[in-house]
């Protein structure tokens, strides 16, 4: 038996997506900025993908800018933000379990004499809005917050976020990083009040290299990329008419009957979570329920080492992620997500990561159990003394 | 503009009737480097010298990079043959030389003439006094300076006439193949490719043993290997790789032995495993990348441990290195890169916070018996389900 429970890595792509991309591929492979007939049917392809994407989030398709996936949407709304409204301030806030592609604009954005704040999260990850309130001041220029935690599913308060901001620092922006959970809940930026969104595609089983950022009509950005001006002058660059065609399919199909695909994951994630917590030593990082995505698992086993536990699962045909990559005798690299939470130092090099999708099947959790069944307690007797 | 390269070579000049052997050797391996490389290439031995022409268009850096990877070879010269049509002819392609490889003038130059073939119509001497006259004609910025000129023009009369001036160093050492074959104990660490590289470069061939344990060690650690193997191979020619299963082993060491012990008992193991298969690919020796006191594996008393149970000579080369010497050797040979990427090898996975720095054989001899007759069994089991990997020299 295999089973893939690394989805929140990497999806499988549509077979609906990947229909439609070979079909631009290989016959409507025009470029959408040539004039003649091929460039319009081109065209055309993105303002459909546009619509689909927008019908799923409830804005307008002239507010979606396709990028080349979920780090550079990150990137375009950090750096894009802050450089087009330098007069509104020079303090970014964001938190201290952000993904990389948030981590490290915001540091470049410190090497320029931008203020940073990173708000502490409490130990189930999430972030501590009264100090958001403290952070807050008339500097603050954008707010860069994540829905849900990559490494641990904890979804964020962002609507209680944004309404203390709105408040607060009225000329602040706000940016979700919704890369985890576009496609796992229902996403409305109007409601929840916010000006820009990040997606990546292959977390939703659209293609690699591709993915949006939601602009709020009339907010001022600046592009990271220049030359012929498509996409309104946000992002130069021939379109990539077949990924962001596929990606629309997949935004589409994803959202079908999304209550009931949640819904299953979310009875999953449960069932997982209260078998394998049955396991001694093995403790489950995050928030239950609804409290966290549907699809996350953070696992924590004392006593194995995160690597060893991945690999061996592997040789079973179980694909996970580790939580921190680390080895002996180089530098370590420790999740930062983990460290804020305050996880046990002795558990940081012992968590791994399972994430689902709505095609992941009852059978094959129960295998994955089987087999953390089988191999904590052998791998538990070689350790390093 | 260069449509030949001499190649020099050192000590296998020295090596009496077996010289004949060398350089075909060195033929071969001069073959096997330029394989890779766009264009076609003859490669022909010629009253002791021996010359790569090419016979189409090439990219000269190219080549020059791969000759550099030739053991045996001492020096690279780019020469211009040209044909002997009477002495008039022989000066125009000696200023036409001159010309084209120094757009300065302003030199110091110094006329080498060399007949290999005696019948020319004018010495050596001669040659040389006629030849710089005409330099001096052609060119009146260029002087002559007979003790440290910057230019040494070599003009060599043989069944062609060779005119070169410039010399690029090879690696020197020994063609590969002239001196039977060794078993390389190759990790994925920064020493053991240093010392197949050097074994190789005294004109070792080499295979390879590479001790694998999942789940503990990755698969992208064993690519790494592989990786390693193809950036010696350069330089060595191609390499089985042995990729042996070590993790049952290692547990059973780990259960049944004093855990101060783990590494030198697996040591021991991984020697006798590498000498199976060294006996199995006729090789005359083991090499290792071990040098005096670097871990503690690796104190006099470790090797002697380590070392008695093979009964084939281990080589290690790097016995008196520093590591920053063999850091030095590593990034040379471009092969540090790659060997610093952190994926853990099985030698450390179990390492003792305080393993033994002084084992005496009897005592390791002793906890050895602990494992009882399993081992055997699992050795057994390592050998059979070896995997062996053909590597050659990749890009």
């Amino acid at each position: 038996m295999e089973a893939y429970l690394d989805n929140s890595a990497t999806t499988k792509c549509s077979r609906r997506a990947i229909e439609l991309m070979v079909q631009l591929f290989a016959e409507d492979y025009g470029n959408p900025s040539s004039l003649h007939t091929m460039g319009s049917k081109a065209e055309a392809y993105i303002k459909e993908a546009g619509k689909k994407i927008a019908k799923t989030l409830k804005v307008s398709e002239k507010e979606i800018v396709f990028t080349s996936g979920g780090t550079e949407a990150n990137n375009l709304a950090i750096l894009g933000s802050v450089g087009a409204n330098k007069r509104a301030g020079t303090h970014v806030i964001t938190s201290a379990v952000e993904h990389a592609s948030v981590q490290q604009p915001a540091e470049q954005l410190q090497k320029l004499g931008y203020k940073v704040t990173y708000l502490p999260v409490d130990a189930e990850g999430v972030i501590l809005l009264e100090a958001l309130e403290d952070a807050l001041d008339e500097e603050t220029v954008l707010v860069s917050l994540m829905q849900a935690n990559n490494e641990i599913g904890t979804i964020e308060p962002i609507k209680e976020a944004a309404e203390r901001i709105r408040r607060l620092a009225p000329k602040a922006l706000i940016h979700v990083d919704a890369i985890q959970s576009y496609g796992k809940m229902i996403i409305r930026p109007k409601e929840l009040d916010i000006d820009l969104l990040s997606v990546s595609g292959h977390k939703i089983h659209g293609p690699k290299g591709s993915g949006f950022l939601y602009i709020k009509d009339k907010t001022k950005i600046n592009p990271l990329l220049f030359g012929g001006g498509q996409q309104k002058g946000l992002r130069s660059g021939t379109e990539n008419v077949p990924a962001i065609a596929g990606l629309g399919e997949a935004a589409a199909e994803i959202y079908e009957n999304l209550e009931e695909k949640a819904g299953h994951m979310y009875e999953l994630r449960e069932y997982f979570i209260r078998e394998v917590t049955k396991i001694p030593g093995v403790t489950v990082n995050g928030r239950s329920g609804t409290g966290s995505a549907p699809h996350i698992v953070s696992v924590s086993v004392e006593g194995v080492r995160s690597e060893v536990l991945l690999h061996s699962l592997e040789e079973r045909g179980i694909y996970i992620s580790a939580g921190s990559a680390c080895s002996s005798n180089h530098k370590k690299s420790v999740s930062r997500t983990l460290l804020a939470i305050g996880l046990k130092q002795n558990l940081l090099e012992s968590t791994v990561r399972f994430s689902f999708c709505d095609k992941t099947t009852k059978e094959e959790i129960a295998y994955a159990l089987e087999c953390m069944n089988e191999i904590i307690p052998f791998r538990r007797k070689f350790t390093r003394k | 503009m260069y449509k030949s390269f001499l190649i020099k070579y050192g000590e296998i000049a020295i090596k009496g009737k077996n010289r004949y052997l060398f350089e075909e050797a060195l033929v071969n391996q001069i073959q096997y480097a330029l394989k890779d490389v766009d264009g076609e290439f003859a490669v022909r031995r010629l009253q002791g010298r021996i010359y790569v022409d090419a016979l189409s268009e090439y990219a000269y850096e190219e080549v020059m990079e791969a000759l550099a990877h030739v053991f045996g070879i001492v020096g690279i010269c780019p020469v211009v043959l040209v044909e002997d049509e009477g002495f008039d002819k022989l000066a125009a392609d000696v200023i036409s030389y001159i010309e084209k490889v120094y757009p300065d003038k302003h030199l110091t130059f110094k006329v080498h003439a060399r007949r290999a073939r005696k019948n020319y119509p004018m010495d050596s001497m001669q040659l040389n006094a006629m030849l710089g006259e005409r330099i001096l004609e052609a060119f009146p910025e260029m002087k002559v300076d007979v003790h440290h000129p910057d230019v040494l023009l070599c003009v060599e009369i043989r069944e062609n006439i060779n005119i070169y001036s410039t010399e690029e160093p090879g690696p020197g050492g020994m063609p590969v193949g002239t001196n039977g074959k060794a078993m390389l104990l190759l990790s994925g660490g920064i020493d053991s490719p240093v010392a197949g590289y050097m074994i190789a470069k005294r004109g070792v061939a080499i295979d390879a043993v590479y001790f694998h344990a999942p789940p503990y060690t990755s698969e992208r650690a064993k690519q790494k290997v592989v990786e390693l193997a193809e950036i010696i191979a350069k330089y060595t020619g191609p390499i089985r790789l042995h990729v042996v299963n070590f993790t049952d082993i290692q547990l059973a060491i780990y259960e049944k032995c004093p855990h101060a012990e783990l590494t030198i008992i697996m040591r021991r193991y991984m020697m006798k495993i590498a000498e199976h298969f060294a006996e199995q690919n006729q090789c005359l020796g083991l090499v290792t990348g071990e040098s005096i006191g670097q871990v503690a594996s690796q104190t006099m008393q470790s090797l002697a441990a380590t070392n008695a149970v093979c009964t084939l000579p281990v080589y290690r080369p790097l016995i008196g290195f520093d590591k920053k010497e063999i850091v030095d050797i590593s990034e040379k040979i471009g092969a540090y890169e790659t060997s610093i990427l952190p994926f853990e090898d099985c030698c450390t996975i179990f390492v003792a916070k305080h393993p033994v720095t002084k084992p005496s054989i009897k005592v390791i001899e002793k906890s050895e018996k602990r494992l009882g007759d399993i081992i055997d069994s699992l050795v057994k089991t390592a050998i059979e389900t070896t995997e062996v990997i053909s590597v050659t020299a990749g890009e």
